[in-house]
């Protein structure tokens, strides 16, 4: 079964079509990987899908706007990865 | 349909939230300037106006599925096909369904349908974001009102007419 991680870099790869060997868990979705905002859409949704969860993007975005976290916390790859484990936890 | 108005959506004709379902009955004017120039002397519906009438109707259930307290707005239409001429008479059914609730986003599969005959199809997503301002908010509930979203859809405290 594959890592969470590997789920979403081979989402990433697929749908923003970018070269697998460019993504790591360090990888910053928008920074480093230049995936904007219609991209990121695509993500979320296969995301979404692929570990039934609903990711509050939102809510991340409010807590980046009023200064609570950087954007790392939700675009850099491992800690997304991170974020979608506690979901995934969440629902059981 | 009014084409030169963008009012695609003559009524509501089924609803089913719970279910993530939505159909609306749309004809298609005998004249309009659109058909002076698509195309002269061949008067044919635009793609582009099938797809946003598919994406009205699904916006309608995304809407209605959040108490008309956000605007679904389009950003993304995805195997799109126009799989025959739709013409100036035609009544049109048009079917929409709730694939995935997002958190900021929605994505409905929506199809058109003439005499029983499936026309077009696409899967369409939304960004969901707050009303811009209240001008298009109260515009948009007039439309609800006009098409027969049922009043249970509307904000809570929304009167007819307010």
């Amino acid at each position: 079964m594959a890592s969470t991680y590997e789920t979403v870099a081979g989402i990433i790869s697929d749908t923003c079509d970018i070269e697998p060997d460019k993504i790591t868990p360090d990888s910053h979705a928008i920074n480093d990987l230049g995936i904007d905002s219609l991209d990121f859409l695509d993500v979320a949704f296969a995301i979404d899908k692929a570990f039934g969860i609903k990711m509050p993007l939102e809510q991340w975005t409010q807590d980046v706007n009023a200064g609570k976290v950087t954007t790392d916390e939700y675009f850099v790859l491992k800690n997304l990865c991170a974020n979608i484990d506690k979901l995934v936890a969440a629902k059981v | 349909m009014r084409l030169e108005y963008f009012q695609m959506i003559d009524r509501i004709t089924a609803l089913d939230v719970p279910g993530g379902r939505i159909a609306t009955a749309c004809q298609v004017p005998e004249q309009s300037p659109v058909f002076e120039g698509h195309f002269p002397g061949y008067a044919v519906m635009p793609g582009v106006l099938l797809i946003e009438t598919m994406a009205q109707t699904g916006g309608w259930l995304v809407l209605a599925t959040l108490q008309c307290a956000k605007m679904p707005f389009l950003m993304q239409v995805e195997k799109a096909k126009m799989r025959s001429f739709v013409v100036p008479g035609q009544a049109l059914v048009v079917e929409a369904s709730l694939l995935h609730e997002g958190s900021g986003y929605a994505v409905v599969k929506a199809s058109i349908s003439v005499e029983g005959k499936k026309v077009t199809d696409a899967e369409i997503r939304y960004g969901v974001v707050p009303f811009p301002n209240d001008t298009l908010q109260a515009a948009m509930l007039e439309t609800a009102r006009r098409i027969g979203l049922p009043e249970e859809f509307l904000p809570k405290g929304h009167t007819n007419g307010a």
